[in-house]
Formats: C-alpha cells, sequence, structure tokens
C-alpha cells in the first residue's frame, strides 16, 4: 500500500514538473504591475481598429538564443498572451532587440521605426548594457527621457522594461543608478515602468524560480520568458483599461 | 589611543565622536555592499538622501587635516606634504589589492556561469578576454569594479591636498570659497575625470572635493566659528525639519502610491535627479542637516563615548582604511556566500553579522598591534605616530 502511494505521489510530482514547464498561471502580483499612466493609443487602436502592433526595441535580456529562441523570448510570449487576452484582435509583436546595444544606439532607430510600422506601443527594455559599459547615469536619462519624448510625439505609447534581477552579477553590475533612472523617466514621461526587477526578484523570494542556477539550463529561461510575456499582457490590459472593453479573459 | 592621547596636539585631544561615526559609516558601507541585502534596510541612505559615504568623505578630510595641518605648521610645507602623498601610495597599494581579489572572483563566476537567462548580464566579464588593457585601466584608476571607486576618489583627493591645505592654514574661508566655486563650476560644465571603458567616474572629485575641504575647514577652527550656530535652536529646528522632508521624499521611493497622492509635479521636477556621482545639493545639506543634529545631542565631552558598547565602532574608525578594505573584501565574501550557499534571509543576516564581527576584531588587533609596538617605540621621534594616527582613509 505504502510503495503504491509512494509511486503514486512520485508520479504526481513527475506529472506536475512536466506540466510546469509551460505554467498555465505564473504568480503576478497586482502591486508590481499597477501602473497610473495609462495607455491612450493603444486604447483607442484595440477599440478603433481592432488590431494592435506593438514594437520591442531592447538588447540581448529580450532574446533567447538557439532554434526556437525568437518563439520562446517573451515578445512572441507577449504576442500569445495578449491574443488569448484579447479574441477579436489582431496582435502583432516585431521584436527589433539587439545585443550589445546602449540606449543612445537604440535611439538612432526610433524615427525609422516610427515610420516603417506605425506601432500604437513601443516596448523599450533598456539599463542593462548601459550599466555594463558604465554609461554615465545623468546622460542615460537624458538621452531616454529624449527618446520616450520622440516616440510619443511620433503617435506610440511606450512602456519602459528595466533590468533584469540577476544575483550572480548583482556585485558587478552597479545598475542601482539605471534602474532609478528608469523610474524617474517613466515618471517624467507619465509611461508605465514593466518593473522587471521586481518582479522577478519577487518570483526568486517567493521560489517561483530559482535565480542563482549557473548551469546552461534552458528550460529555465524559457518558463521566466513565458511569464514575463504574461506579466506584460497582464500590465497593457491594465494600463490601457482593455478589460471592461472585451469582457474578462484569462491569463 | 593611549599613545595619541599622550602626545601634544593642535588644540585639544582626538574628537573620539569622529572615530564612534567613521566605524559607524565603514559598517554601513559594509552592508550596503552586499546586494540584495535585507540588513541594509537599516542603513541611512534609506531613509535620506546622503549615506555612508558623506560621512565617511567629510571625516576623512576632517582627521587628514587635523594630522597633517599640524605636521605643515611644525615641519613646514614640503614634509606634510609628502606624508600625504605617502598616505595617498597606501591607499593605492590597498586599491590594487583589492582590485587584485575582485579579478580572482570575477574570474571563477566567469568559469561556471552559463545560464542562457543572463546572456547579457554575462558581457561584464568581457574585460577578461583583454586582462592587458583591463589591468593597465585599472592601475590608471580608469576602470573600477562596481564598489571600488570610494579609494580612488580619496586618492586624488589627497594628491591635491597639500596645496588646499596650506591654503586652508592661512585663508581658511578663502579655500573653502574656492572649494564651493570649483564645485559649482564642475556642475555648470560638467567636469568630471573619464573612466574605462566609457562614461566618468562614479564619485566625482571636483564635487565630492567639497565635502572633503569642508571637513578640513572645521579641523582646522571652523567647527568652533560654526558653534554659536550648532548650538542654536533654530538650526537645529530647521536641521530636523530637513531630515523629516528627506524621510518623507525617501518613502515615496517605496511606496508609490504616496509620492502619486502627495508629491507636487513642480517638487519633484526641481528635486530629480539626486546626483550621487556630482554630490547633489540636496545630499549635501542633508548631511549638513545630520551632521548638525548628531553635534547638538553628542557634546565632545558625551560621557557614551567612554562606553565599552560603543569601542567597537570607535575601533573601527580609528583603522578606516585598513576596516575600509576588509569591508569590501568581506562584502565580496559575503556575495559569493549567497551565490554559492544560500541567498536567504538567514544567509544575509549571518554574512552581514558576521562580516561586522570580522571588521571588529580586525580593527582590535591592529589596535593591539599599534600599542605594544608604540611602547617599544617610545623614544622614536613623533613622526611615526603621526603617520599612524593619519588613520586616514
Amino acid at each position: 500500500m505504502k510503495t503504491i502511494a509512494l509511486v503514486a505521489a512520485l508520479l504526481c510530482g513527475w506529472a506536475g514538473s512536466v506540466l510546469a514547464q509551460v505554467p498555465e498561471h505564473c504568480d503576478l502580483p497586482g502591486y508590481l504591475l499597477f501602473s497610473d499612466s495609462e495607455l491612450r493609443r493603444v486604447a483607442g487602436a484595440v477599440r478603433d481598429h481592432k488590431r494592435l502592433d506593438i514594437a520591442v526595441l531592447g538588447t540581448a535580456s529580450s532574446l533567447l538564443a538557439g532554434a526556437e529562441g525568437a518563439s520562446s523570448a517573451y515578445p512572441a510570449r507577449l504576442q500569445a498572451a495578449l491574443a488569448r487576452r484579447l479574441p477579436g484582435v489582431v496582435v502583432n509583436v516585431v521584436s527589433l532587440a539587439k545585443s550589445r546595444q546602449t540606449t543612445a544606439d537604440m535611439t538612432r532607430e526610433l524615427k525609422k521605426l516610427l515610420a516603417e510600422m506605425k506601432p500604437a506601443l513601443v516596448l523599450w527594455q533598456t539599463g542593462t548594457f548601459d550599466a555594463i559599459r558604465g554609461v554615465d547615469p545623468v546622460q542615460f536619462r537624458e538621452t531616454l527621457e529624449d527618446g520616450v519624448a520622440d516616440l510619443q510625439a511620433g503617435g506610440a505609447d511606450v512602456v519602459l522594461i528595466n533590468m533584469q534581477y540577476s544575483p550572480r552579477t548583482e556585485s558587478m553590475i552597479h545598475i542601482g543608478a539605471y534602474a532609478d533612472s528608469m523610474r524617474a523617466v517613466a515618471r517624467e514621461r507619465d509611461v508605465p515602468l514593466f518593473d522587471r526587477l521586481s518582479l522577478m526578484r519577487y518570483w526568486n523570494d517567493v521560489g517561483a524560480f530559482n535565480f542563482y542556477a549557473a548551469g546552461r539550463d534552458r528550460a529555465l529561461a524559457v518558463k521566466v520568458h513565458d511569464c514575463l510575456g504574461r506579466a506584460l499582457a497582464a500590465l497593457i490590459v491594465d494600463a490601457a483599461k482593455l478589460e471592461e472593453a472585451s469582457g474578462q479573459a484569462g491569463q | 589611543m593611549d599613545t595619541r592621547t599622550a602626545q601634544p596636539v593642535m588644540t585639544t585631544e582626538r574628537d573620539l565622536r569622529l572615530d564612534l561615526f567613521r566605524g559607524i559609516a565603514l559598517w554601513l558601507i559594509f552592508l550596503d555592499h552586499i546586494p540584495s541585502n535585507i540588513v541594509a534596510w537599516i542603513t541611512i541612505r534609506n531613509y535620506g538622501f546622503s549615506d555612508a559615504t558623506e560621512i565617511f568623505i567629510f571625516i576623512s578630510g576632517y582627521t587628514a587635516a587635523f594630522v597633517y595641518g599640524r605636521a605643515m605648521r611644525e615641519r613646514g610645507f614640503v614634509i606634510a606634504g609628502a606624508r600625504v602623498y605617502k598616505r595617498a601610495w597606501q591607499i593605492y597599494i590597498a586599491h590594487v589589492f583589492l582590485f587584485t581579489i575582485y579579478l580572482a572572483q570575477i574570474a571563477y563566476v566567469a568559469r561556471g556561469f552559463q545560464n542562457p537567462l543572463y546572456a547579457e548580464e554575462m558581457g561584464i566579464l568581457d574585460f577578461l578576454q583583454q586582462p592587458d588593457v583591463t589591468i593597465v585601466e585599472a592601475l590608471l584608476l580608469k576602470f573600477k569594479p562596481a564598489n571600488m571607486d570610494v579609494l580612488p576618489l580619496y586618492i586624488v583627493l589627497l594628491l591635491v591636498f597639500p596645496p588646499a591645505l596650506w591654503l586652508l592654514l592661512r585663508w581658511p574661508t578663502a579655500a573653502l570659497a574656492t572649494s564651493a566655486v570649483l564645485y559649482a563650476a564642475a556642475w555648470e560644465f560638467g567636469w568630471n575625470l573619464s573612466a574605462y571603458p566609457s562614461g566618468h567616474w562614479f564619485f566625482n572629485p571636483f564635487a565630492w572635493q567639497l565635502l572633503f575641504v569642508f571637513g578640513a575647514w572645521c579641523a582646522l577652527g571652523g567647527a568652533e566659528r560654526l558653534g554659536g550656530l550648532l548650538r542654536s535652536r533654530i538650526t537645529l529646528s530647521f536641521a530636523v525639519l530637513y531630515l523629516l522632508f528627506g524621510f518623507f521624499v525617501t518613502m515615496t521611493w517605496y511606496f508609490p502610491r504616496l509620492e502619486y497622492l502627495f508629491m507636487p509635479k513642480w517638487l519633484s521636477d526641481q528635486m530629480y535627479p539626486i546626483s550621487k556621482t556630482n554630490l547633489d545639493v540636496l545630499r549635501f545639506a542633508h548631511f549638513l542637516a545630520l551632521a548638525a543634529v548628531t553635534v547638538y545631542f553628542v557634546p565632545r565631552t558625551w560621557p557614551g563615548l567612554a562606553s565599552p558598547l560603543l569601542r567597537p565602532a570607535i575601533l573601527c574608525g580609528q583603522h578606516s582604511l585598513e576596516i575600509f578594505c576588509i569591508g569590501v573584501f568581506l562584502s565580496f565574501a559575503a556575495h559569493f556566500a549567497k551565490v554559492e550557499f544560500s541567498g536567504g534571509t538567514a544567509m544575509q543576516i549571518a554574512v552581514s553579522l558576521i562580516g561586522i564581527a570580522l571588521m571588529i576584531a580586525a580593527a582590535w588587533l591592529i589596535a593591539w598591534y599599534k600599542r605594544v609596538e608604540g611602547r617599544k617605540a617610545a623614544a622614536r621621534p613623533q613622526a611615526v605616530q603621526t603617520d599612524l594616527a593619519g588613520g586616514g582613509a
């Protein structure tokens, strides 16, 4: 009897861990995804055109390497999550992320991006590479603020995405000043900040993920990006007030 | 200690409050240097604009002027200047030593770290590809890894200290005014030293020199001149009000809702960004307010200074260069322990407490050694003694 119970428990555990590879529900604390800033252009695009074009600007932490990298990275996962949450709306997320770009490098592409793609929303992930390169934080802040202003003037809503929580390198990369700058720019330009840093730290603290892992574990990265995509979708739906419009939808 | 009190000193004996608060500042810097450390919630940077760095640089300026000012009066500009440079050299050696430990730690991390989630963060290890460039830039104080910015600032401040001290001894007000003008010019024209691979010094020496010179000015009679001001209740109430304001503003960083409800937009437009690199006026004023309140409630003759409870902090403050370096090393070690064993709250508390205990033990050992050696060398000239008292960093 005991053996059977043990085997059953092990099987359940095994099944559970297999299912956990693509979690149905990531733990998304509302207080970390709450924003006072509204995404009016997103709301307009969804309401008037039933279409949502999103561009992702960013660096290596918006990418995953490998054959299925593009479909596993958070921009693709965001598209999937938004499509689930907004039935009847065409959601198109284009990732323009490239590794080793400073914020100043990325601002050079803004005009072209606005002209060619006309996105309703630009997700701008940055900060990490600037911190690695030691770009002057004051300069970083000014560049980012000007860039966000340009995007807004060009007709796009903006969401800023800050750094990943990376416990193995946190004593080596001084991200504090850059994270503060991003928070300040978000407040200044009245755009939501997707606080990836706090969110991942929260997942680490509640034991959802072990970010101390050093090994070549791809499954972890895939899971984390899936959850980041869902979290972004939650933030966008909330900040554009799409929930009331389309009725309620699952995560 | 006992060797020092026996010495003839310029005005009166060494102010133990300096050692006490510098010792506490060293502990706080250590706690702040451990990443994601729950114990760091007790440090002052979470409750106002300034942090332990301001305390450390101010007191360092104060003690440097105290020690080398006396030397300059008694033995002249050249001898005193040479002593300052000797101290700067010691600090440089200490910095290079810490850098070596840092390299070893980074190289170790680089070997095992392959998590695809962190492909970007691994970029910080790129400099290991070019050790020739990196090491030379580090020796030139241009490449400064995270948390290793304070000693290079201190070295640069000491390199220009002899002429500053000369001026401070003759026309203290002119010296302080020059320093303030330099500070303002650094803000106006964006002066800073360049860093490698890009950017500037994290602690801008052109800005931070103000705090150092102000400390020196206070040591050379400025504190007495400010005495009336510091004893006034009006000053105290302004200082307390400003500290409360700083406290409220920092609270809005942790509870964004507060900011949304109470912080007027024009005020935040005025205030932010609060630059640590350029020693923002808000930070400087916050330090002044802290100092004013402290001096009001903790007089020089405060009996608590003799209490055995404060003895560990005073000991650490008296050997600040050594203890600072040990603190930086221990913060590397603490991070290593967190990564390799566990990052949990228990571990954070354990490494914090063990670290401070080790700092105290080291300070005690150094004090003991100096006392023993001091007795033996009692007959030797005072030069050796003053240099030790330089207690610089």
